[in-house]
């Protein structure tokens, strides 16, 4: 079946449209009667399989120009129910990575992802946060002789980009349910390892799903309990405090009383110190804007690999706009969007790990935080 | 004299959302919402004791009509030393937007005919969705905060709507309709989330003008 999307220029045309729609019986999904079709108004008819030849060659016949609008709704219809296609195993037993999901999910998840891929996945823990709550990492590691170079990923480090946390969990799981048939997730789990930080900020998220929604730090408290959250993304130890930054607690860029000051950061920064002669790529994961930022933030002089970032960033943008034409732009994030400094990017690249980017997901604005959850797997498809 | 700028740099991107909130302002409507899709080209000129002045293509749609391509060009002045004046925007818009003739007088008649005023909050909510009947004021908040955007952009600003927390129609004896906003614009480079109240006038003859419009104090 297929849905045509037709303006119908003169009344001829809507008199030949009602006609069809009467002896075909066709289904209008816009507008609902046939009695409200008009001249210069979107007409979105749903037309059987069996009639869409027929129907076109009547259109054509008497040159009203349609566009096709869903070109098969079986399809459509499939993609929007939240179970598993069966010729997927069930990693996560019917999560459905196509909402957003609240911490005590993303902590059950993790702990069923663990459960149903034992042979590939550990979780593992990370630190604390300052509200005491436990960070965890997923290790996803194919057995094997040599030791692997490492991938890590964070997401969720700003409490209110969404659609960061909900990336990381659709990663994990298209990893997972395809590394045994998809020869390039095969390939990479064979030379490398995975480490994914759904949550970084975990007190700020919780913060964001029960009291503001457009909350960004974490929620240690300052002057006296007067003011909460550290910008975590200020707080590495990369350029600390020099610029891009607010040492008053009240801004959504304060850095924090010193580089590391937040529990958080130093669990992070703790780790990745500890395997950073194997950790080739360092990806942190944000929105909103569509970009891939490259060094620095804190200054515009360039990184000394600076070609060789750019040109794999280049080429991840392409790929990604080779899914559903959604444009990327890449740069250096003092050159495309702002000065900052100590944010986790640059502290990656400083302390030695060759490739470090941040991503910036959908979209560029229309709905920024607030991205609706039907284009989590969009996003998610083509960042992949 | 005009320097060419590489089109993702950040002073065009900034330039370039000032001159989509004046165009929202100016343009945009209960079933019209205008946004960017792509910065073409951007030039810069710098004028002895004038200020900075931005040449842009943009490659725009309307999300009511995502096919098509609205192209235009945009001139953004921002005057020097001026924290208090608004830049001067001119926006030419290529061809002709789809009419909202029809849209804009069902609407218009819906909100008319109501029997209590209308009143919203958090649009969109949490999860992004928002409801079909508050899409044209959804709309109509993007030409309020369009206008925000405008008034208070500079070189070092670059704002988004990002979320309506309330709504309230407020009924006139006049013809227009009046709709009292309270928008959060997200501010990119300070990264933080303004609250405006802005209240909004619409005809579907005579368009959007904002009656008034202030920074709300500190929020919730």
């Amino acid at each position: 079946d297929q849905v045509l999307h037709i303006i119908p220029e003169t009344i001829q045309q809507v008199q030949h449209l009602q006609l069809l729609c009467s002896t075909f019986m066709l289904d209008l999904w816009k507008p609902l009667l046939p009695e409200d079709i008009r001249a210069g108004e979107d007409l979105h008819i749903r037309v059987p399989a069996p009639l869409v030849q027929e129907v076109k060659e009547s259109l054509a016949q008497h040159m009203i120009s349609y566009r096709v609008l869903i070109p098969d709704v079986q399809k459509l219809v499939d993609q929007s129910m939240p179970r598993e296609r069966s010729s997927h195993r069930d990693v996560s037993g019917g999560y459905v990575y196509t909402e957003y999901h609240p911490m005590e999910e993303i902590y059950q998840w993790m702990t069923q992802i663990q459960k149903n891929n034992s042979e590939l996945v550990t979780q593992h823990i990370l630190g604390k946060t300052f509200e005491n709550q436990t960070m965890y990492y997923l290790q996803i590691s194919q057995p094997s002789t040599k030791t692997k170079k490492i991938i890590w990923m964070d997401c969720g480090i700003h409490a209110r980009e969404w659609i960061s946390p909900a990336f990381c969990q659709w990663f994990v799981k298209e990893i997972l349910q395809n590394y045994k048939t998809d020869p390039k997730i095969s390939r990479f789990l064979q030379n490398l390892d995975f480490y994914v930080l759904p949550v970084l900020n975990i007190d700020g998220y919780i913060y964001s799903w029960e009291e503001d929604r457009l909350w960004r730090k974490s929620r240690s408290p300052y002057e006296n309990g007067t003011c909460y959250g550290t910008d975590l993304n200020r707080n590495f130890n990369s350029s600390w405090g020099s610029v891009g930054v607010s040492f008053n607690c009240s801004s959504n860029v304060f850095c924090g009383s010193g580089p590391e000051s937040e529990p958080e950061t130093r669990a992070v920064a703790q780790f990745i110190k500890s395997k950073k002669s194997d950790i080739l790529c360092y990806l942190t994961i944000h929105s909103y804007g569509q970009l891939i930022l490259t060094p620095y933030g804190s200054t515009t002089e360039p990184p000394s690999n600076n070609e060789e970032l750019m040109q794999v960033a280049k080429e991840a943008a392409a790929a990604l706009t080779g899914k559903y034409g959604t444009s990327y732009r890449v740069g250096s994030t003092a050159s495309i969007l702002y000065s900052n400094s100590g944010s986790s990017r640059d502290w990656a690249h400083m302390i030695g790990i060759p490739l470090s980017y941040t991503f910036e997901l959908r979209d560029t604005g229309t709905h920024g935080f607030v991205l609706p959850a039907n284009q989590i797997q969009p996003t998610c498809e083509e960042t992949m | 004299r005009a320097m060419e700028l590489p089109s993702s740099h950040l002073s065009a991107a900034r330039a370039a959302a000032a001159a989509v909130g004046y165009l929202r302002y100016l343009r945009g409507g209960p079933g019209r919402g205008l946004q960017l899709r792509e910065l073409r080209r951007a030039r810069r000129q710098d004028i002895d004791d004038v200020g900075h002045k931005y040449y842009l293509e943009l490659e725009l749609e309307d999300v009511l009509d995502k096919d098509r391509t609205v192209n235009c060009t945009a001139e953004v002045l921002y005057h020097l030393g001026s924290k208090t004046s608004a830049p001067d925007v001119q926006v030419t818009v290529q061809g002709e937007l789809r009419s909202t003739e029809d849209a804009d007088q069902e609407f218009y008649n819906r909100i008319r005919s109501l029997e209590k005023e209308l009143v919203a909050e958090n649009i969109p909510d949490s999860h992004g969705n928002v409801p079909p009947e508050l899409e044209p004021i959804h709309r109509l908040a993007w030409v309020a905060s369009g206008y925000v955007i405008w008034q208070n952009s500079t070189e070092n600003t670059k704002f988004h709507l990002a979320q309506v927390k309330h709504v309230k129609q407020v009924k006139r004896s006049d013809e227009d309709l009046q709709f009292d906003f309270v928008v959060l614009l997200h501010e990119m480079v300070s990264q933080e989330v303004l609250p405006w109240e802005v209240t909004l006038l619409w005809h579907p003859q005579r368009g959007a003008r904002v009656a008034q419009s202030r920074a709300a104090g500190a929020g919730s």
